[in-house]
C-alpha cells in the first residue's frame, strides 16, 4: 500500500499537537476524513445546494441524482438485494432506536426476551431496556471468556422459544473482538428470532455481506467509515421492512396525506422523514468511492499487519496487560499499564501527541465483567504505520517508568 | 500566612516557567500530588466521594481552631496533583476566607485546556464541594 500518499490524502495526520507530530490512535470513536469527502462537501454547497426528490429544476436533479447515487453505492458495499433496503438515519444509535421503536414495538411483547452480549455499546443496550420497560419483555446477555470472546457452547442455552430479537455488535468498539455472527445468527434463526448486527465498527474495516450474513438489520455510522458526522445506514430485509411502520412522520415519507388518514411512501423513503441530511450523504459516497479505489482487500491485509505488530510489541511492555485478547479481533488494542490509571496514561500519550481514548468506551456492563473502571485503547487504521506503533511503545515504556 | 492570592500568583510563576511543555506539566502536576497525604482506605468511602468524570477525588475536611483543614486523594496521579493545587490554595484558612476565595490560577495556568472541559467541571465541582463545607462551618462558628 502507498502508504504516504494514503497519508497525504488525510490533511488533519500532519497537526502537530504540544509541539509532536499527531498520531492518531482514536480511530474506532471516529476516523478522519480524507480530502475527496471535505471537497465533496464544498462541492455540494458550492454548486447543487439544492432539496431533492421534488424539485422541477437542474440543481435539485442533480442533487437528488447524487443523493441516490450514494444509496446505490451503499448497497453494493454491503452487498444488499436492493438499494431501497438501504435507510439514512443519523448513524448507528439512532438506526437502533429506529429498530426498536418500530419492529420493536410491533412484534415484542410481554415474555419475549431479547439477546444481547456482554461487550454491548450503550447504544445497542439502552434502546432496548427501554423498550422492554414499555412492552414487558426481557433482555438476557451471552457471557464471554476471559479474552472477550462469546462463547459458543454457553450462547447456545441462552436463546429459547421466547427469543424474538438477536441484537449483537459485530466487532467489539471496546475490545476488537470480532464475534462469530454467523453462527450467533443461526442459533437466532432455528429459535425463529431476528437478527439486528450493530456494525458501527466491522462496516470499514471487514467484508461485509449483508446477504451472506442473513441478518434482518445491519446498522452502522458514516463517521467511523472515514465520512461525516451524524449520517448512518440501516439496512433491512425487505419483508421485515416493509411490515414495520415508519418511524417519524411528515416529508417524503408519505404517498398521499388527507385529514382522515394517511398512505406512506415505499422503501425506503417511509423512514426517511423530513428533508434529509444530503450533503453529507454524498459526501458518504466519496468515502466509499475513496475506500473502493484503494480496494478493501487491501485495507484489510495492510491493517491485519498492524494489528499482528501492535500486538507483537505492545506484548513486549512487561506490565501491559490487554483487556481482551481475542483470537479474531480488529487493531483495536485495550490495556491497562500496570497499576496506572487509564486516565493518567492516556494524558500522558497525549503530551506526547499521541491520541487514544481512555475509560468505559461506552461499555459500562463490559467493564464491570472485568472489574475495572475503564482502559486505554489505541484504535488503528490504514493510514496508521508500523513506525506510530513504535512511537507508542517507546512512549508507553517511558510512561510506565513514571507511573509504576 | 501568605493570601490566597500570592499562592495563587506563586503557581501561575511555577506553571509559567514550564512554558509549553506540556509532559513537563504533566510530570511537575504529578509531582505535586505526591506530596499530598494520601488518605486512609477507610476514609475513601462513597460519602467523601467527589464524582468527576473518570476520575473518583475524596475530599475530607475538619475545622481545627477556627481554620479549615482539608485533605484529598485521587485513584489517578494528575487528578490528585491537581487537587493538591487547590488545597495549597485553600487550606488551613478561615471558612470566610474560603467562601470569599476568588479563584483566578486555573484559568491562568490553562487548565481546562490541559484537561479537557468535561473533566474541568469536575474541578468545579470540588471548588464548590471545599466552599460548602465552609459555610458549614461558619454556620457552626456563628452558633458556638
Ligand atoms: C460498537 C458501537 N456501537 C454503536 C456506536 C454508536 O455510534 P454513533 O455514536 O455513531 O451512533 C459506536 C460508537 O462508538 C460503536 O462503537
Amino acid at each position: 500500500m502507498q502508504i504516504d500518499s494514503i497519508r497525504k490524502d488525510f490533511p488533519v495526520l500532519n497537526e502537530i499537537v504540544h509541539g509532536k507530530n499527531l498520531i492518531y490512535f482514536d480511530n474506532a470513536a471516529t476516523t478522519q476524513k480524507p480530502k475527496a469527502v471535505v471537497e465533496a462537501l464544498n462541492e455540494y454547497y458550492y454548486h447543487d445546494n439544492s432539496n431533492i426528490h421534488r424539485g422541477a429544476h437542474t440543481l435539485a436533479d442533480r442533487a437528488t441524482k447524487a443523493y441516490e447515487a450514494s444509496r446505490e453505492n451503499l448497497a453494493k458495499w454491503f452487498n444488499a438485494e436492493s438499494s431501497d433496503q438501504i435507510i439514512f438515519t443519523r448513524g448507528t444509535t439512532d438506526g437502533i432506536n429506529l429498530v426498536a421503536a418500530t419492529f420493536g414495538k410491533q412484534f415484542i411483547s410481554e415474555g419475549d426476551e431479547i439477546v444481547l452480549s456482554t461487550m454491548e455499546h450503550h447504544s445497542n443496550i439502552v434502546p432496548w431496556q427501554m423498550l422492554c420497560e414499555n412492552v414487558g419483555a426481557k433482555i438476557k446477555v451471552l457471557p464471554i471468556n476471559e479474552k472477550g470472546e462469546i462463547n459458543l457452547e454457553e450462547a447456545e442455552k441462552i436463546f429459547t422459544d421466547k427469543t424474538k430479537l438477536l441484537a449483537v455488535v459485530h466487532v467489539s468498539n471496546a475490545l476488537g473482538t470480532i464475534n462469530p455472527i454467523s453462527e450467533l445468527t443461526k442459533m437466532a434463526r432455528e429459535k425463529g428470532a431476528s437478527v439486528l448486527i450493530d456494525g458501527a465498527q466491522s462496516a470499514s474495516h471487514l467484508d461485509v455481506d449483508v446477504q451472506k450474513l442473513d441478518c434482518d438489520f445491519f446498522v452502522c455510522s458514516a463517521h467511523k467509515m472515514y465520512g461525516p458526522t451524524g449520517l448512518g445506514v440501516l439496512y433491512g430485509k425487505r419483508d421485515i421492512l416493509e411490515k414495520m411502520n415508519p418511524y417519524q412522520g411528515g416529508g417524503e415519507m408519505i404517498k398521499e396525506v388527507d385529514f382522515e388518514g394517511t398512505t406512506y411512501n415505499e422503501l425506503p423513503f417511509k423512514f426517511e422523514a423530513g428533508t434529509p441530511n444530503i450533503a453529507d450523504v454524498i459526501a458518504f459516497n466519496a468515502s466509499l468511492k475513496y475506500l473502493q479505489s484503494i480496494g478493501r482487500d487491501r485495507i484489510r491485509e495492510y491493517e491485519n499487519d498492524l494489528k499482528e505488530y501492535g500486538r507483537k510489541r505492545l506484548s513486549e511492555i512487561g506490565s501491559l496487560k490487554f483487556v481482551g485478547d481475542a483470537d479474531q479481533k480488529t487493531a483495536i488494542f485495550s490495556f491497562l499499564l500496570g497499576n496506572a490509571h487509564a486516565f493518567d496514561v492516556g494524558m500522558m500519550l497525549d503530551a506526547k501527541g499521541i491520541a487514544v481514548r481512555t475509560g468505559h468506551h461506552c461499555t459500562q456492563p463490559l467493564m464491570k465483567h472485568y472489574g475495572i473502571e475503564g482502559t486505554v485503547r489505541a484504535s488503528l487504521t490504514f493510514y496508521n504505520t508500523r513506525e506510530e506503533i513504535d512511537i507508542l511503545v517507546e512512549s508507553l515504556i517511558d510512561i510506565d517508568k513514571k507511573l509504576n | 500566612m501568605k493570601s490566597s492570592e500570592d499562592i495563587q500568583n506563586e503557581i501561575i510563576e511555577e506553571f509559567a516557567f514550564l512554558g509549553d511543555d506540556r509532559e513537563a506539566m504533566i510530570n511537575y502536576i504529578m509531582e505535586l500530588g505526591e506530596k499530598l497525604e494520601p488518605l486512609q482506605d477507610l476514609e475513601k468511602v462513597e460519602d467523601n466521594i467527589i464524582k468527576g468524570c473518570q476520575s473518583k477525588v475524596w475530599l475530607i475536611s475538619e475545622l481545627k481552631d477556627g481554620k479549615v483543614q482539608f485533605t484529598a486523594d485521587s485513584n489517578t496521579a494528575i487528578t490528585k496533583g491537581l487537587i493538591s493545587l487547590l488545597i495549597r490554595v485553600l487550606n488551613n484558612r478561615s471558612p470566610k476566607e474560603i467562601i470569599d476565595a476568588n479563584l483566578f490560577f486555573m484559568e491562568k495556568i490553562g487548565m481546562s485546556n490541559m484537561i479537557g472541559s468535561q473533566r474541568s467541571n469536575g474541578f468545579v465541582s470540588m471548588i464548590k464541594k471545599m466552599k460548602i463545607f465552609a459555610l458549614a462551618y461558619q454556620g457552626q462558628l456563628q452558633n458556638d
